[in-house]
């Protein structure tokens, strides 16, 4: 089959694998439709998490039909399905308290000791997302094999399209579990950094959850355009100052709760933020935490800071008094998405999310390693991809059919 | 890490390592926690000080399931390889009540220890220790413990050994040694998952690529197990 390797820093190819086969009992197979490049794999494609190896698969934002099972499975061959980017066992005593994105088993013995030395804990698995989470094959392939088949997927039905429940994978739960942990209520103003998909589906989130305002932070035009159609209020972090107007716009009171949607890799002009760049650059594991420094400064004494952006080391010159003597409290983690797939879903049905604005570019798989410059490069105007395997290739000379799967 | 690289406290310890080779080390840091109130409540394998000829290891994993259930996997010890990673194979030896395990050696080779039950509480605990003679001086115990509410069960291993003297011996004890605290980490951990999930993770595409691939994965369907 066809599959998006990683290769090294900003290397990704389209290249020639074996198919997967079931595994372990609990295992399916899943031929894939639709499969999207998340923001998080951009961090990959940089080069700042640590883990990778040559030829890894990548992608953990995936879909498609179920074409193989193995015995302890609970899905059926056909069944269309959406596959959370976590895996889940369903049955430790994290998986039983719904903290899915923890699960004690789907990680590897053999992958688990350098999280576990570095986090205390061993982190769960996840798809295509470094041996630090298992070293599972991703999703921007043909096929992919899925482990606890039984717990993790979830069925969809035929009458809404790929485009719609696509992204139940990671993005839209991700973006509803960052204005959850923000504890919202009706009289709140939200600032939420970042207007990347998960920044977006969090402000989307935080008006259906209630929220009296929502402002929104960011410097491509584009993608702050996107926020205003939802309902948010804008800042441009390179036209205006944004604590400031954040206080200014909250009355004096400061915002009540914010989300850091940005994650490890934020841009900055501070003088701690060069210093982060320069510790990244030279692998010494600094994450770069501006956007989270600036938000715990701007929210209000008592607030909430809610992280999905991903951090993955240790950053420096963390506000540490800030949070303290203005008793703020922090809630972050990878999402568990098998916690919402079933709410969301039928939210996306009775149309109170839209979960298709924020898609720009549909291409073929083999078009992936330009789907991720792009992405990279030119963030204002693609502001979501969307991959399709054996999707209908623009006229190449001398390119092959991505189906080729013998069977 | 290794108990014994770690900093020695100036305790009358040698009393208790008298004779340990019969009685056992890890019976007798049992019963140290049992007298020696004056410490910690602690488990007597994470202290600082060392244990002299012995290294001792131990770790303790919370399994969601019951606790017979575990006991009786255990207590079958054919089963142990299937989660042991340095455990070939475990048969019965000729005398009643005792065990080959045949363990894996440098340069591909493996090695027999024979070994008999030292100490067993139906559903609570069992104790093994190699017998006389035998290539290495070891002595393992598991112990389980209900945990709160409908956590399952809590699973500790404790294992003791002493390097063996000769060639072979050596070789034995720095596979031993490599990363004991790990190893018992990573068995316990696949035993937690075989008893919970009915399977071993792998992030194996395909079977051929699965590492060391003699860990076979559970033949049962996971939904049929009694959960705790």
């Amino acid at each position: 089959m066809k599959a998006l390797a990683w290769h090294g820093k900003h290397d990704v190819r389209v290249e020639s694998v074996p198919d997967p086969e079931i595994v372990n009992p609990r295992d399916a197979i899943i031929e894939i439709s639709s499969t999207a490049i998340c923001g998080s794999d951009l961090h990959l494609y940089d080069g700042v998490i640590p883990g990778m190896r040559a030829g890894d698969i990548l992608g953990h934002e995936f879909m498609g039909r179920v074409v193989e099972t193995g015995p302890g499975s609970t899905l059926k061959k056909g069944q269309r399905v959406v596959v959370p980017f976590t895996i889940s066992c369903g049955q430790c005593f994290h998986c039983s308290v719904t903290q899915y994105s923890a699960c004690e088993n789907s990680n590897p013995v053999e992958k688990q000791d350098l999280s576990a030395t570095v986090y205390g804990h061993p982190m769960a698995g996840l798809f295509g997302y470094s041996h630090l989470t298992g070293g599972y094959a991703g999703g921007q392939a043909e096929y992919a094999r899925v482990p606890f088949s039984d717990v993790g997927p979830i069925v969809v039905p035929d009458h809404l399209d790929d485009d719609s429940v696509l992204f139940l994978s990671d993005i839209l739960p991700t973006g509803w579990m960052a204005a959850e942990n923000a504890q919202i209520g009706p009289d709140d103003t939200v600032a939420v950094w970042g207007c990347g998909p998960v920044g977006l589906f969090a402000v989307q989130s935080a008006l259906v959850m209630g929220a009296a305002r929502v402002i929104a932070i960011d410097h491509h035009p584009h993608r702050l355009e996107l926020a205003r159609s939802l309902g948010a209020e804008i800042v441009n972090f390179r036209e205006s100052h944004v604590r400031e107007a954040l206080m200014e716009m909250s009355g004096g009171l400061g915002v009540d709760a914010v989300i850091d949607a940005v994650g490890m890799e934020a841009h900055g002009f501070a003088i701690d933020n060069m210093l982060d760049i320069a510790k990244q650059k030279v692998g010494m594991g600094a994450d770069r935490a501006s956007a989270l420094k600036q938000a715990i400064l701007a929210v209000r004494p008592g607030g909430r800071v809610s992280i999905p952006g991903v951090y993955g080391g240790m950053t420096d010159k963390f506000p540490l008094g800030a949070l303290m003597e203005k008793g703020i409290q922090i809630r972050t983690g990878q999402t568990h998405v098998q916690r919402y797939s079933e709410k969301l879903l039928s939210m996306i049905e009775d149309g109170s999310l839209d979960t298709t604005f924020l898609i720009s570019h549909r291409l073929p798989l083999e078009q992936g390693a330009e789907g991720y410059r792009n992405f990279h490069d030119c963030q204002n105007e693609w502001t979501k991809v969307v991959l399709k395997p054996g999707g209908p290739l623009p006229v190449r000379p001398g390119s092959t059919s991505a189906k080729e799967r013998a069977a | 890490m290794s108990i014994r690289q770690r900093a020695a406290r100036p305790v009358g310890y040698t009393g208790l390592i008298v004779g340990v080779a019969a009685a056992g080390a890890v019976t007798m840091l049992y019963r140290r926690r049992e007298r020696d109130r004056a410490g910690d409540d602690a488990p007597g394998y994470t202290a600082r000080r060392g244990f002299e000829t012995y290294d001792v290891v131990g770790r303790t994993v919370t399994i969601r399931q019951p606790r017979e259930k575990l006991f009786a996997f255990w207590r079958d010890f054919q089963n142990l390889p299937r989660v042991m990673e340095n455990l070939v194979a475990v048969r019965p030896a000729q005398a009643a009540g005792r065990w080959i395990w045949t363990i894996k050696a440098p340069a591909g080779r493996t090695v027999d220890i024979e070994t008999e039950i030292a100490r067993e509480e139906e559903g609570e605990l069992i104790a093994w220790r190699s017998v006389e003679g035998s290539a290495i001086d070891t002595e393992g115990r598991v112990r389980f413990v209900d945990a709160p509410g409908d956590r399952g069960t809590r699973v500790s291993l404790t294992v003791a050994y002493k390097p063996p003297a000769g060639e072979i011996g050596r070789g034995i004890a720095k596979l031993f040694r490599r990363e004991p605290a790990v190893q018992a980490r990573h068995d316990l951990k696949r035993f937690k998952m075989l008893m919970e999930t009915g399977e071993i993770a792998t992030s194996a595409r395909r079977k051929a690529d699965r590492a060391g691939g003699e860990l076979p994965a559970g033949d049962r369907n996971p939904k049929t197990e009694p959960q705790s």
